[in-house]
């Protein structure tokens, strides 16, 4: 099929259309505005429901309502307004509702700017708002990826009826690349469960449980999926790894960045191998530990002051030392720059984490 | 050939963003890996638009060019903020029209162009762009010249295809000051 | 024999949680009867919100989707849009729809939602116990305002239906009360005028019950209708405030 040259935040937009996309709802925010754009003039073409929301609050819980039908429903944002969404986004996970969830992060705390950070990772992975819950995270690292995985996100949302996000950053949503737009088969799942069916076995979408026992039972059923999740959903790219001296692990942008100081290192015969999660939650945590057992240094890099890394320290093995190199605000890093902290490192003089 | 990194600079409105634009839907049509990216990071502060394209023939890494093969600079703030950076034997395409310094480095091969007085003579100043390819393409020859009309006609709108002609015009004329 | 009097089929066999007095019971009932009225109840999506009404969804026997504090309007939205041929209705107390909820209910009305909402005002926080809502009357005494609510520093009592009758999504809004036989009937009426709009695809329709609540007022049961014809219809004054259900029939 033929390739398209486009943006990775079109890319988006188009791949949702493709995966059945009935509902969006958003609220505009830099540097992931194209979602809205290019959706508010596709949608209405092929009968779909584009909403622009009074804010990104209503705009996440827009998406708890529709969710609840069992259609298929999207948000995008970037940073500070995800910050906004995740007190949906809780109630969401809590009601086991499917959709799917972008993030274009831009740098932070704060206002911030508009540029790429990888700063998000804590929030994405860990929950982010209150209670125990997780979302599926995937980490795209190019135009194609944003395509493909925004698809795999629509099915993962309804495998697990968990929301599932696509945590991306500035550079990927603003960057164009040839994109071959997959068409994928959809699997369709059970909806018994879904409101506004028109049948007389009525059901309620709820978070709340009054009592102890019965929400720690909501509890435990979610803890079994994230497990299942841990279990079937690991997704990751090895480059190199079998013979490095020091393997890199960085995802998203950062991973293209480190991808090239490999490249580079090679050629120059310095044996560098790349860990690429495409899963952020579930994380890769075995493979980092075979990878890190083989390559005894492990050096994390990330458009941010050391998150990922805290999940490769605990991941790798106790004998394998872990490294790590950050840049934040909205610089990233040049690919000279990575080889020249990956050979301080292979010479001793780099910083533990 | 195994990549080709270009950073092109220039004014913000000397169509910088989509020469580059022109030539990574060039390299797809040629079956080549491409990237594009705008302005971004801490370059892009100081009224200069720039971006970085990348055309190979194998998976790409970073979209982010540290080193550039080629500099097209079209205007002096960019050649004095790109040229330091440019590959030892790069190459640098400088606009003489605009820029009134000489080049510092000798590493490289510096090859200077009147673009914009050229662009004024043929009558339309918003062509100094497709000259300024025209003579990237003379001297690297990355994409062909059919690929490019091809991908011209694919990005701009219908209503502008009756500048179709005077693009490919200056396209030829860029490529005939380095034959 | 002949039936005079039966539970409407809309609510469930459970009892009310709610304490003596509260008007929650009575616009539970007017809402159920009006939905089996319409011969609507398997195709009705309710949404609940926080405060005392949260567990409204365990009293109707329809479905329903509870919604996080003041976002009801948000989360009908999104079922109505992602299903139109469901009927979808928020309920929403003061506290949920006047104050934390105040962008998602006027920009709801403004983007003329078809849908509908049973606005519930007793002028105080109910659950939480008490505190001052905004709709709580000046010099009215809260748990949060111990003194009596003085505007120079806690504003003055909002007044929803007159401020959402002014935008130009709004197809209908009445404020009602159900202090009377005569009253609750009048409430009743507006209510189904309120989903029939909906069904007739005429648009954002609201109605607002003045509703006791004697417990947080500090009155005797019997007192709550009182407090309501004599301190709340004086700040709030009944009857329609915008009415534009026969020329927006069929969506227009």
């Amino acid at each position: 099929m033929a390739k398209e040259f486009i943006k990775g935040n079109e890319a988006i937009g188009k791949a949702a259309i493709m995966a059945g996309l009935d509902c969006y709802f958003g609220y505009p925010i830099t540097p992931q505005s194209e979602i809205p754009e290019y959706l508010a003039a596709e949608m209405p073409k092929v009968g779909k429901v584009f909403l622009q929301a009074e804010s990104e609050v209503a705009a996440i819980n827009m998406v708890y309502g529709a969710a609840g039908t069992g259609i298929r429903v999207m948000t995008s944002s970037s940073s500070p307004g995800i910050s906004l969404k995740v007190e949906g986004i809780s109630y969401i996970a809590s009601a086991e509702l499917p959709c799917v969830i972008v993030n274009v992060q831009r740098g932070g705390p704060g206002l911030g700017n508009i540029a790429p950070e990888q700063a998000d990772y804590f929030q994405a992975t860990k929950g982010g708002g209150h209670g125990n819950y997780r979302l599926l995270v995937l980490a795209p690292d190019s135009a194609q990826e944003m395509a493909d995985f925004t698809m795999l996100a629509f099915d993962l949302a309804e495998k697990y009826r968990n929301p599932v996000m696509i945590l991306a950053d500035g550079c990927l949503g603003q960057m164009k690349e040839a994109v071959e737009f997959k068409k994928t088969v959809r699997k369709e799942y059970n909806k018994d469960w879904t409101i506004g069916r028109g049948e007389k076995d009525h059901k309620v979408i709820s978070s709340i449980d009054i009592e102890p026992e019965k929400l720690e039972q909501r509890n435990l059923k979610l803890l079994d999926k994230y497990k299942t999740m841990e279990k079937e959903e690991v997704l990751f790219e090895e480059y190199l790894c079998d013979d490095a001296d020091l393997v890199l692990v960085a995802y998203g942008i950062t991973s293209r960045v480190a991808r090239s100081a490999v490249e580079l290192a090679r050629e120059k015969g310095i044996k560098l191998g790349l860990f690429r999660p495409k899963t952020l939650f579930p994380f890769p945590k075995k493979d980092i530990y075979r990878v890190s057992q083989k390559a005894k240094k492990m050096l994390t890099c990330e458009l941010s002051t050391g998150q990922m890394v805290e999940d490769v320290k605990l991941n790798s093995h106790k004998d394998t030392e872990v490294y790590f190199y950050g840049r934040c605000g909205g610089v990233i890093p040049a690919d000279l720059e990575l080889l020249e902290q990956a050979q301080k490192v292979l010479d001793g003089k780099g910083v533990r984490f | 050939m195994a990549a080709e990194k270009v950073i092109i600079a220039g004014f913000g409105g000397q169509g910088v963003l989509l020469m580059g634009q022109v030539l990574a839907y060039a390299g797809m049509l040629e079956n080549k890996e491409v990237s594009w990216i705008p302005s971004y990071g801490p370059e892009m502060r100081g009224g200069t638009a720039n971006c970085n394209v990348i055309v190979s023939s194998k998976k790409i890494g970073s979209p982010v060019i540290s080193t550039p093969d080629t500099l097209i600079a079209l205007n002096r703030p960019s050649m004095e903020k790109f040229e330091s950076s440019v590959k030892k034997d790069g190459v640098m395409i400088y606009n003489k029209s605009l820029i009134d310094v000489e080049p510092k480095r000798s590493d490289i091969k510096a090859v200077s162009a009147d673009i914009t007085n050229i662009a004024i003579e043929m009558g339309n100043t918003k062509i100094a762009n497709m000259i300024a390819l025209g003579v990237y393409l003379g001297i690297t020859k990355v994409v062909k010249l059919e690929s490019i009309m091809q991908a011209l006609k694919k990005m701009l709108p219908e209503r502008h295809h009756d500048k179709l002609p005077l693009n490919q015009k200056a396209l030829e004329k860029g490529m005939s000051l380095v034959a | 024999m002949k039936t005079v009097y039966e539970k409407p089929k809309s609510l469930n066999d459970v009892h009310f949680h709610y304490c003596p007095g509260c008007g929650h019971g009575v616009i539970h009932k007017l809402v159920a009867e009006v939905i089996d009225e319409l011969g609507i109840q398997h195709k009705t999506v309710g949404v609940a919100p926080v405060g005392c009404a949260v567990f409204a969804y365990n009293y109707y026997n329809f479905d329903f989707s509870q919604a996080a504090h003041g976002r009801a309007p948000a989360v009908a939205t999104g079922i109505k849009r992602s299903k139109p041929e469901t009927v979808v209705f928020s309920y929403q107390g003061d506290g949920d729809l006047a104050a934390i909820g105040t962008a998602e209910i006027i920009h709801a009305a403004n983007r003329g939602e078809n849908i509908t909402v049973i606005f519930v005002n007793n002028a105080i926080y109910g659950m939480t116990g008490g505190q001052m809502a905004p709709t709580t009357l000046v010099g009215q005494k809260a748990t949060t305002a111990p003194y009596g609510r003085d505007p120079k520093t806690m504003g003055h009592p909002i007044k929803v239906s007159e401020l959402l009758s002014n935008l130009e999504g709004v197809t209908y809004i009445e404020r009602t009360a159900i202090t009377t036989p005569g009253e609750i009937m009048k409430a009743k009426k507006a209510i189904k005028k309120a989903f029939q709009n909906q069904i007739d695809g005429a648009g954002f329709s609201m109605v607002e019950i003045l509703s006791q609540c004697p417990t947080n007022w500090g009155v005797k049961p019997v007192d709550g209708t009182k407090f309501i014809k004599e301190k709340l219809q004086e700040v709030f004054p009944l009857g329609v405030y915008k009415d534009l259900s026969e020329e927006r029939k069929g969506g227009k």
